[in-house]
């Protein structure tokens, strides 16, 4: 009941606020406030998860930090507000937040019919599944008659559907609104498989009693391009967003990080000017100092940096660069140039 | 100021502004105006929100392709159907929750009414303990707490738990036979409507007969054998025309046959247990509203303890039972959408969840789910209203 007065609550602001979608309006309201609002995952290790001191640190979080940091110069000025699948877009609709960072995948309806914008990728998935490795299945076509777990609310609903429809198998399906809820219910052995975007599943795997006895399927069902996104409407908000997040990329290009980023203002190469402020009036072109993009770098760090302390190959997450690798390496990462 | 309230006719030469009963009505047409156009003013303003952030608004969402799948259905149901159809299957999912819910509750609650007036020491501190400890504890907490015992007390469907070969428990649910119907099993329904309608008849008949010359007829016995023997007559002359298919164990799991979700069980089970507490006090208060003269007189008539309980006690009893009763039952149907803390199809979960989700029109959905679950408790009310005219007391 709690989850429906929250959505209610949402759809009644839509009713009472006269939210004016004008130039500015989200970034001047946040440096009234002094804080970015930004919603996430509840708890997903590597992308959005609280420590045992209510810190929250992952993937997604350093996204957000990274847009406090070009706003105020102060990666610590962030409310998180932990949003259940199915509660994330009313938050986003009704203002309760600046924007999401909560591993939502990019499709048309939601860019559109549910008037938002994305703003980029800040990582390419795909859905898979994981299952008991006591079942001994080596394949997700061998899953016919399975009961599978997953999230109401989610892409993953539909394309699971998708799926079995293909591939002219039967299944049954438990969708819980809650993450754990759906990991709780593979756990107690409610389901066979347990889907989710593959990113997903390599982190909940960790929070499961025995990680090793489960197995991740070698299919990959869909395409689920991750990435953040503000409400449509307010192009300067969302250039913002857009803008912090291809700082850490080309950073990560250009091979500047949180380590370097002072000695890399006295470099020569003007990309590196352009983007640490020396030269041209960057940050004032989306209403931010010259510093916003050095204090992206400084106090958050570049895309490698953040990859890799969040789900790199040395974290319990343990993914590998992959499709998110930078262009330059094979992957599929490229921010466009700051010129 | 002293104002003499019974003169209300208008003096001639009072002006209409200061004459109350114009005033009355005046103040009325302005209060209706002030909350019609707040109504108007809101209604307005979530359109132009809604419009200008390029949100889709309207209710032609309902005809596309929902495109994901509900676990329990019980109309034909694909994720190929349409986002209406989920609603429907969302609906009746919450509908047969509720139904059973009433029924059970009420047979449980009245038992644990009456036992708790008992004049056995132990059945009323039973009764009375089963009512304090289970009417002290938030409802999610009881269906959460359920749920989490039935999963973790059953074994995977490979260790089920067989009953009679036909029969079988799992933490996937309560697999059963499920009966196939074949040509000619049309007359057994048809045999059950006659049965039905003859007990009624019957019903009458006796009663009228019994007022008039106070003579009895053995009514229940009369109205079982036509209640259950026409159907089952019929199915005699037409040959048995219908099988069983039964549940198998195939891969992962059973196929064939029926299965209750362990979701639909222990939300049912959790919400009956609920509710029979409520019931239980209802039960105890009406029987304890009549006075015990009413025994004494029914005694010094004649009559035994079993028509005096029937013909006496209960009628009189119901009239104080009804009115709370038709809460009790509003409040089930309601509860039932905390389903969705553990993942029961209901329509809260299935349209105000997933559909509102995949569509994002989040004002249409919640404002559906609404007008659905105002609909079907006002129609609870008009019938339990209807119910307690018919047993209210006649003045003669």
């Amino acid at each position: 009941m709690k989850k429906i007065s929250v959505i209610a609550a949402g759809a009644a602001l839509i009713a009472f606020v006269a939210g004016e979608a004008q130039a500015q309006a989200t970034l001047d309201a946040v440096k009234k406030r002094g804080q970015v609002i930004c919603g996430v995952s509840q708890s997903l290790p590597g992308f959005a998860n609280p420590d045992a001191q209510g810190n929250w640190a992952g993937f997604d979080v350093d996204m957000c930090r990274a847009v406090a940091a070009a706003v105020f110069g102060d990666a610590k000025r962030v409310k998180f507000v932990p949003t259940t699948a199915k509660e994330r877009f009313t938050a986003l609709q009704s203002g309760e937040v600046d924007f999401l960072a909560r591993n939502t995948t990019w499709t048309m309806s939601r860019d559109t019919q549910l008037g938002f914008d994305f703003v980029g990728i800040n990582f390419y998935d795909g859905q898979g599944f994981m299952v008991t490795k006591k079942l001994g299945v080596k394949s997700a076509l061998e899953l016919k008659g399975a009961t599978v777990c997953t999230q109401t609310g989610t892409t993953t609903e539909q394309n699971l559907a998708d799926f079995f429809r293909a591939n002219k198998m039967e299944y049954k399906v438990v969708a819980f609104e809650k993450n754990d809820e759906v990991l709780a219910a593979y756990d107690s052995g409610r389901c066979d498989v347990f889907t989710t975007d593959r990113s997903g599943l390599a982190a909940d795997r960790t929070k499961l009693k025995n990680p090793n006895d489960h197995v991740i399927l070698p299919e990959v069902i869909s395409k689920e391009p991750l990435g953040p996104l503000v409400r449509h409407g307010d192009n300067n908000w969302g250039d913002i967003v857009r803008w912090a997040f291809f700082v850490m990329l080309n950073a990560e290009e250009l091979g500047v990080d949180s380590k370097n980023v002072d000695e890399m203002k006295k470099s020569a190469n003007p990309e590196i000017k352009r983007m640490l402020g020396i030269e041209g009036d960057f940050g004032k072109m989306v209403g931010l100092d010259n510093n916003w993009a050095y204090n992206v770098i400084k106090l958050v760090g570049n895309y490698a940096e953040s990859y890799d302390r969040n789900v790199g190959p040395n974290t319990p997450i343990a993914l590998s660069r992959g499709v998110n690798a930078l262009w330059t390496k094979g992957g599929l990462q490229y921010a466009p140039p700051i010129r | 100021m002293a104002v003499d309230v019974r003169e209300t006719a208008r003096a001639p030469d009072t002006p209409i502004w200061l004459d109350s009963r114009y005033r009355a009505i005046f103040f009325q047409v302005v209060l209706l105006v002030i909350v019609l156009g707040f109504g108007a003013y809101i209604f307005h303003n979530t359109y132009a929100n809604l419009e200008r952030r390029g949100i889709a608004s309207g209710f032609g969402f309902l005809g596309s392709t929902a495109g994901f799948d509900i676990i329990m259905h019980l109309v034909p149901y694909s994720a190929a159907s349409s986002f209406g159809q989920a609603l429907l299957v969302g609906l009746l999912n919450t509908l047969v929750v509720a139904g059973i819910g009433i029924v059970f509750a009420t047979m449980l609650g009245f038992v644990i009414g009456v036992a708790r007036l008992s004049r056995n020491w132990l059945i009323a501190r039973l009764a009375a303990v089963y009512i304090e400890g289970i009417r002290n504890i938030p409802l999610l907490l009881q269906i959460i707490f359920w749920y989490q015992v039935l999963g973790k007390s059953t074994p995977g469907p490979r260790q089920s738990i067989g009953i009679l070969g036909l029969f079988f428990i799992n933490n996937r649910g309560l697999y059963m036979p499920a009966p196939v119907f074949q040509e000619g099993f049309w007359l057994a329904p048809v045999a059950l409507a006659i049965g039905i309608v003859a007990s009624i008849v019957v019903f009458r008949w006796a009663r009228a007969r019994q007022v008039a010359t106070g003579q009895q007829f053995p009514i229940l016995w009369t109205s079982l054998g036509l209640t259950f023997g026409l159907p089952l007559l019929a199915l005699i002359v037409m040959g048995m025309p219908f099988h069983w298919d039964y549940p198998e164990l195939q891969g992962f799991n059973f196929s064939g046959g029926m299965v209750l979700i362990p979701e639909f069980i222990s939300l049912t089970f959790a919400l009956v247990v609920y509710t029979a507490a409520f019931i239980g006090e209802t039960v105890r208060a009406g029987i304890m509203a009549v006075s015990h003269g009413q025994t004494e007189a029914a005694y010094a008539l004649g009559l035994r303890p079993g028509p005096t309980l029937r013909l006496v006690i209960i009628p009189q009893a119901m009239r104080v039972i009804i009115p709370p009763m038709t809460s009790q039952y509003l409040n089930l149907t309601k509860n039932s959408s905390l389903a969705t803390a553990i993942a029961y199809p209901d329509l809260v979960a299935v349209f105000a969840g997933t559909v509102l989700n995949q569509t994002g029109q989040a004002v249409e959905c919640i404002a559906i789910t609404m007008a659905v679950y105002l609909t079907t408790s006002l129609t609870t009310s008009v019938f339990m209203n209807w119910f307690n005219t018919k047993m209210a007391l006649r003045e003669r």
